[in-house]
């Protein structure tokens, strides 16, 4: 017993060291699973409250370009509203309710938190799951798509920004169609890279990249990017396609978080299949 | 001793604040993220016993973590920064005045403080970096992003203590 208490006392530096080292490397390779423990959403409020305080501040100052930003939506909205249309003749049909089931909700909230220049970016918003925000939802401004909800506290929530390398998102060529992968290499806040497109379609500078709606996290048509640029590495049946996102990440500020109310149906009708393909 | 507590409190809360909230959100074409509060282990008094030193530098690493979104990242680089602190201590001469309570520049002089601080630095954002991409893929960008985030951090660490060290000899920090 006196030999083991010199021995730590001796190498207590190093024993110490292994300790924290390793609580440390273990919080960081599960921090999906920690971070949606209780302590974890306890301390997500009182940073989450901080940070609130920050942008408070903040916003007033970019009061200007939100108001253009808000113009600009109006302005789309605007477009939206019946009065833009011609009207047809009325007789010639009616509006059904049952056609039209309401699929996709918008929460807004603003951006606490947000970075771009790291490997992995993610964004703080303040609205959590007593605003019904839920994990795997996604995040869209009026510009594109954002990101997507990773976790999720009482007020707050974190979002994992397309700036990230662990985001995937499936994405669609508005003009032909083709389906891919939107991934992020690290580099500029601007660009983001399309992959999986094989490499007999056909692909033109300047078309938009939108969602393609499989993933049952963002509804079809929301534009991702613009295609800059696109080849082909040698040996391989792919296109990779560089392209310029459409949201500024580096001026977020208020977002739309995108509720799929047909989700879980979606979900467990996936499974089913899966569990069928399975036996 | 006691003399240095409070100081070093109010450096914790000013780098944390200046890190989360301006650091942070630097981004140069993504190969610029300086660390400014690994200032805060480097300058931890030298009479710091080894258990405290680790400690203190875990709470700077992980609440940093907590504002970041990124639970044991920068815990487990300030742990390792705090381990091979004392090394460079030992391994570099000792300027004649024996009495240096702090590694700070003031105390210790440029010559010692310069390569002790930035080859601490190099091997925290070496540590930082390789941790956060996780792969050696890549491996130039991340070799850039390194160095250039090291000499960004390692300016402004300089200056700050470069200021802070003109009227020293009459308050430490």
């Amino acid at each position: 017993m006196r030999n083991i208490i010199a021995f730590i006392a001796r190498y207590h530096f190093i024993i110490l060291f292994v300790i924290l080292e390793a609580i440390a490397l273990i919080l960081f390779s599960k921090s999906s699973y920690y971070q949606q423990t209780v302590m974890y959403n306890g301390v997500n409020e009182i940073t989450g409250r901080f940070y609130d305080q920050v942008t408070n501040l903040t916003d007033y100052i970019k009061l200007k370009k939100i108001n253009e930003q808000l113009a600009n939506e109006n302005a789309m909205l605007r477009q939206m509203t019946s009065s833009s249309f011609l009207k047809n003749d009325t007789a010639s049909f009616w509006k059904n309710d049952t056609l039209y089931k309401q699929q996709y909700r918008y929460i807004v909230a603003n951006v606490n938190y947000n970075t771009i220049g790291k490997p992995n970016n993610y964004i703080m918003i303040d609205k959590g799951s007593l605003m019904g925000v839920e994990k795997d939802m996604g995040v869209i401004t009026s510009n594109g798509v954002v990101g997507t909800v990773v976790q999720v506290s009482k007020n707050f929530s974190w979002v994992m920004s397309l700036l990230n390398k662990n985001s995937k998102v499936s994405g669609r060529i508005a003009h032909s169609d083709q389906i891919g992968t939107v991934i992020w290499n690290g580099l500029h806040y601007s660009f983001g890279t399309l992959t999986d497109v094989p490499a007999h379609s056909k692909i033109k500078r300047g078309d938009t990249i939108v969602t393609s709606g499989y993933s049952n996290t963002f509804p079809a048509g929301i534009t991702i990017g613009i295609i800059k640029d696109y080849r082909i590495e040698s040996g391989e049946d792919f296109f990779v396609i560089p392209f310029k996102f459409s949201v500024d990440f580096n001026a977020l500020q208020h977002v739309y978080i995108v509720k799929n109310l047909l989700k879980k149906q979606q979900d467990t009708l996936m499974k089913v299949t899966e569990g069928q393909k399975n036996e | 001793m006691n003399k240095l507590i409070i100081p070093n409190i109010v450096r914790f809360v000013l780098l944390v604040l200046a890190q989360i909230l301006f650091m942070n959100h630097l981004s140069f074409y993504g190969f610029l993220t300086p660390y400014i509060y690994v200032m805060f282990i480097l300058l931890l008094p030298l009479e710091t016993k080894g258990w405290a030193l680790l400690l203190f530098s875990f709470l700077i690493g992980i609440t940093i973590d907590l504002f970041s979104g990124t639970l044991g990242l920068h815990a487990s680089a300030s742990v390792f920064t705090a381990f091979i602190r004392p090394l460079f201590i030992k391994l570099e001469q000792k300027p004649e005045h024996g009495s240096a309570t702090q590694p700070s520049y003031a105390e210790m002089g440029a010559r010692w403080f310069i390569p002790y601080s930035f080859l601490l630095i190099l091997i925290h954002h070496a540590f930082l970096n390789f941790m956060e991409t996780f792969t050696f893929s890549g491996i130039l960008h991340t070799l850039l992003r390194i160095i250039i985030s090291s000499v960004v951090t390692f300016i402004i660490i300089l200056s700050i203590e470069y200021i802070a060290g003109r009227n020293v000899t009459k308050k430490p920090f």
